[in-house]
């Protein structure tokens, strides 16, 4: 079996009924989507699968043979970060952050599909599996509105930490 | 590789891929000791915890069984549909009653197949899209012990589901009326508590009403049909109790959800 993840072709050898969730993070060491509740219901384990949102945990490897995957690893980066995590940056829509990784790839799939602003509702909907403990979620809802209308087009104004440098947050950072 | 996988190696003995119906069915046989493997969502979990312990399993999607297609007035759903594609499809009803299974993340793996095969959980019961391919007057063709038969979805929901391989469904389109209503959460693993779903034609004759998610499977509601009463319901149908609702409060509700429906199919 191959897959394409985050744009490289790599080989799996993992048995067919393995979950893609456990071939990523197990076999190809990616471990950006997390292994919550492992049974559909968290869904911390999304990943965008020929660029539709899924629950990795929910599916076979074998059943994807050939798709090309994108985790958290293949959007943005730490110095350039896409417009939806720049907003969950700039609104604080991330706390403990096991939950963002599949928010991030659910709203970029929702705003990707858009292809303009979403409203409140779409939010909702595309969202409606994702557990977050730490927000309350209004913040989550904002940043991806935000992003979705084009609002964070540029992170030049975040502070990026010196390595070894603690971060440090603007003012008025309710964390 | 780390712990899970090897353990998933050492127990799956035999994994079929099936390239047509016709493969799958001779795979599948009278079904003994194969466990069928469509959209993943119920038993992959199961799998992946060492709890279900396929000695064969036949997976679907490379069957071909992922179309829906029209033959005349009748359209055909294959069994590997995602409840994803079925929420996009042109039915309006039948795409009303997928987008509220699950969440879009879910339905994008879930079929329509493994739907009407789900048996009930532990917690909740399942198969959301029973009652409206009950209403619709659907059919299921399947496979197994005996054969190849099709019938009624009400017949295949109330027999031994277990030992068959469902290939497709099928349904006449005509113009229907059309009403629904449930109680639920939005939520990916919020069942419905409870839900109603009729159609008739056009003129209102053929009224034919389901209800979903109050017990094991979807039921046809036959004295409702016939009385056109709302609290007939409870002569076809005892709620029984989950962790979503208890059985008495669904009894108490049940009514109100089926002339939801009804009122809805009267104004549609």
């Amino acid at each position: 079996m191959n897959l394409i993840v985050n744009g490289s072709e790599v080989e799996i050898v993992s048995p067919p009924l393995t979950p893609l969730l456990h071939v990523l993070r197990d076999e190809l060491d990616i471990t950006g989507p997390k292994a919550g509740c492992q049974q559909g219901g968290c869904g911390t384990c999304t990943v965008l699968i020929d660029g539709e949102p899924r629950r990795s945990c929910l599916t076979a490897v074998a059943a994807v043979d050939g798709a090309s995957i994108t985790t958290i690893e293949g959007v943005g980066q730490a110095e350039e970060l896409s417009a939806v995590q720049a907003a969950f940056y700039k609104h604080y829509a991330a706390q403990c952050g096991f939950c963002t990784p599949g928010m991030v790839l659910a709203a970029t799939a929702l705003i990707e599909r858009k292809g303009g602003p979403v409203e409140r509702d779409e939010v909702l909907e595309a969202l409606g599996g994702h557990y977050c403990r730490c927000t309350g979620y209004v913040k989550i809802i904002d940043a991806v509105m935000a992003a979705s209308r084009g609002e964070v087009d540029s992170v030049d104004d975040l502070p990026v930490p010196e390595p070894g440098q603690p971060e440090v947050l603007p003012k008025g950072s309710p964390a | 590789m780390r712990a899970t996988a090897l353990m998933i190696q050492r127990m799956t003995l035999d994994v079929l891929f099936p390239a047509s119906a016709d493969e799958a069915a001779t795979l599948y046989g009278d079904g003994e000791g194969i466990t069928v493997f469509a959209g993943g969502t119920i038993i992959l979990p199961e799998i992946a915890a060492g709890r279900l312990v396929p000695e064969r399993a036949l997976m679907l999607h490379k069957s071909g069984l992922d179309e829906i297609r029209t033959d005349g007035d009748r359209v055909l759903i294959g069994a590997m549909v995602t409840v994803a594609a079925l929420a996009e499809g042109d039915d309006p009803f039948l795409a009303g009653a997928a987008s509220q299974v699950a969440d879009g993340e879910i339905r994008r793996n879930a079929t329509v197949g493994g739907n009407i095969c789900s048996p009930p959980g532990d917690d909740a019961q399942r198969g959301d899209l029973g009652g409206a391919l009950i209403a619709l007057g659907a059919r299921v063709r399947s496979t197994g012990a005996g054969g190849e038969r099709t019938e009624p979805v009400e017949d295949f929901l109330a027999g031994d589901r277990a030992g068959r391989l469902v290939l497709e469904l099928e349904y006449d389109g005509f113009e229907r009326r059309t009403g629904a209503h449930s109680l639920r959460r939005r939520h990916a693993h919020s069942y419905a508590i409870a839900g109603a779903v009729a159609c008739s034609r056009a003129d209102g004759s053929d009224l034919r009403v389901a209800v979903t998610g109050v017990g094991p499977t979807a039921v046809r509601c036959r004295s409702v049909e016939q009385s056109r009463d709302p609290a007939d319901v409870l002569k076809d149908v005892q709620p029984v109790d989950d962790a979503v609702a208890t059985a008495a409060y669904r009894t108490a509700v049940l009514p109100t959800v089926v002339r939801e429906a009804l009122d809805h199919l009267e104004h549609a």
